[in-house]
């Protein structure tokens, strides 16, 4: 059996150079983003408009039908504590700065993880596999301009874009449990919703979607492109992909919230 | 010094090999995976205008020699020079520079699965040059007549056999008109006749165009129809380097075994039994 030290500092190592490589990558998009016009090379507005219409509005959706059912939740879930206090009426501001500030940016960013960032891994494992990024680069053609920076863009762009339908969508979902079950009034519920929610609240989980973004196309494209081993490496790509980004989302968001709470921002 | 070949029955000028002209240089290269020397010390040298091959035994490193020609893999210590330019420590922006200037046949084809047969031939033309899109409109269609596929534009890689995929991926090699091609075993998989379209093919590009080619292949067939020159690879060394006739007359009891596909001889497939049982009681 292995010595729990040794095993221990495998990981730790392991862990490193993963991080490093992710980083090392990101800045190499980065580079291509920056100084790629200047060079007159930049990824293909084709493919980054390919990848936005993949990403993003073929997910509204799954993002619409998990944001709608997620503010009926908190609606009912906040209404059953709020009416022992007799005021049932704060649902509206619960449902809208809780999916503002938290649970659409992270919902969104889950599902996309999930929908999106799989498939990324899935594609460009198989890619790398069937000697297709060997391929391009022989064509001279840099894997992380060509297949990396139109995913990034589009995820970066598409993930707060989602997270602004979640929001909204949301808000409705509270709206159906406060108007038909609360008997709230829907003009009441609508400005008690938006007197209460903070410019703050709103560009803070923008702030933390748009970061997200950042972290599922780092994850899913360096786990894709580090894929090993024919039709099972994919599989355990793919796989680590979403564990990987899910992990991160929830760590980032941790970060972020704890960022924005103790600098007052 | 210029090797010139000419056709029997017209007498027109086929293949120049500028025997002064070396194109790709390999000098005492060496790759380890691990603990496994795959390259042990190889030398060779590639004249302009021949067709280059490099045979020898599943797993005797000639892929792993392909690639240390292309730059995509860096050796543990030795050179490669490419069109006269060391490439043994070139990366990025400075290696496509050379890159540019050759083209590769993959074993798989690697086409881009995601793309048409025209996408998958244009994309170098639409990365590296400024041509106006009916421009390469006309060299891609070019480009496939070449390989006999004009016609198939708009089919997607999926809808293709294991030939046309080849040609596809020669068509795309070809794209940029470079002055070497490099094939990676590209008969491998194939039945004997798109196995002889595809040797025939590679002999037409290398006259028409007056292609330097590096083949790796252990298809004997495919080696004794398309070789000027031959390199036999065994244990990561150059076992023999020399012309078609050269290899078959050769005395090397290893090439003979190789050349005439001999169960019994000096290349061992099987371990032995002593070996083996040995390894078993490790």
């Amino acid at each position: 059996m292995e010595n729990p030290v040794a095993s221990i500092g495998k990981v730790v190592i392991n862990l490193a150079r993963h991080t490093s490589s992710i980083l090392v990558l990101f800045f190499n998009t980065i580079q291509w983003i920056v100084i790629g016009p200047f060079k007159g090379k930049t990824a293909s507005r084709q493919s980054i408009f390919q990848q936005m219409v993949f990403a993003g509005v073929q997910s509204v959706i799954i993002v619409f039908f998990i944001s709608f059912f997620t503010g009926i939740v908190i609606a009912m879930q906040s209404a059953y504590q709020l009416k022992q206090l007799g005021a049932i009426i704060y649902v509206a501001p619960m449902v809208s700065v809780s999916m503002a500030r938290e649970l659409g940016p992270v919902f969104t960013a889950l599902v996309v993880a999930g929908r999106v960032g799989s498939a990324i891994t899935a594609e460009l494992g198989t890619m790398k596999v069937s000697e297709q990024i060997e391929s391009l680069e022989t064509l001279a053609i840099d894997p992380v301009r060509f297949l990396v920076v139109p995913r990034f863009l589009a995820l970066l762009v598409m993930v707060p874009c989602l997270t602004i339908i979640s929001d909204i969508v949301g808000v409705l979902g509270g709206l159906i449990v406060g108007v038909f079950s609360l008997k709230i009034n829907m003009y009441r519920y609508f400005a008690f919703s938006f007197d209460l929610l903070a410019w703050k609240d709103i560009w803070t989980g923008l702030v933390k979607s748009g970061v997200f973004g950042v972290v599922i196309a780092m994850i899913s494209c360096y786990v894709g492109l580090d894929t090993r081993g024919g039709a099972e490496g994919v599989g355990k790509a793919t796989t680590v992909s979403v564990v990987s980004s899910f992990i991160l989302i929830i760590l980032f968001d941790c970060l972020l919230t704890g960022l924005f709470f103790f600098s007052n921002m | 010094m210029m090797d010139i070949s000419t056709d029997d029955q017209t007498g027109k000028i086929t293949k120049v090999i500028m025997k002064n002209d070396t194109v790709i240089e390999v000098k005492d290269l060496v790759k380890k995976f691990g603990d496994r020397t795959v390259l042990n010390g190889v030398n060779l040298e590639v004249k302009r205008g021949e067709t280059f091959v490099i045979m020898g035994g599943s797993g005797c490193g000639k892929s792993t020699l392909l690639r240390h020609m292309i730059g995509n893999i860096k050796p543990n210590s030795g050179r490669v020079s490419l069109l006269g330019e060391d490439i043994t420590d070139l990366y990025g922006s400075d290696l496509d520079t050379v890159r540019k200037k050759i083209g590769m046949s993959f074993q798989s084809s690697a086409l881009f699965d995601s793309m048409t047969v025209f996408e998958n031939v244009s994309l170098p033309l639409r990365e590296h040059t400024k041509l106006e899109s009916s421009v390469i409109d006309i060299m891609v269609k070019m480009k496939l007549e070449l390989v006999g596929l004009r016609g198939f534009e708009r089919l997607m890689p999926s809808e293709l056999s294991g030939g046309m995929k080849k040609r596809v991926g020669l068509a795309r090699a070809i794209a940029m008109d470079p002055e070497i091609i490099f094939y990676d075993e590209p008969t491998a998989g194939l039945d004997p006749i798109v196995a002889s379209i595809i040797d025939k093919l590679i002999i037409d590009l290398s006259k028409k165009l007056s292609i330097t080619s590096v083949v790796v292949t252990h298809d004997m067939k495919s080696v004794m129809a398309i070789a000027d020159r031959v390199a036999m690879l065994y244990e990561g060394k150059v076992l023999q380097v020399g012309t078609v006739e050269e290899i078959k007359g050769s005395k090397s009891e290893m090439v003979q075994q190789f050349i005439n596909g001999d169960y019994d001889g000096p290349i061992r497939f099987f371990q032995q039994k002593d070996d083996y049982l040995e390894k078993l009681m490790q």
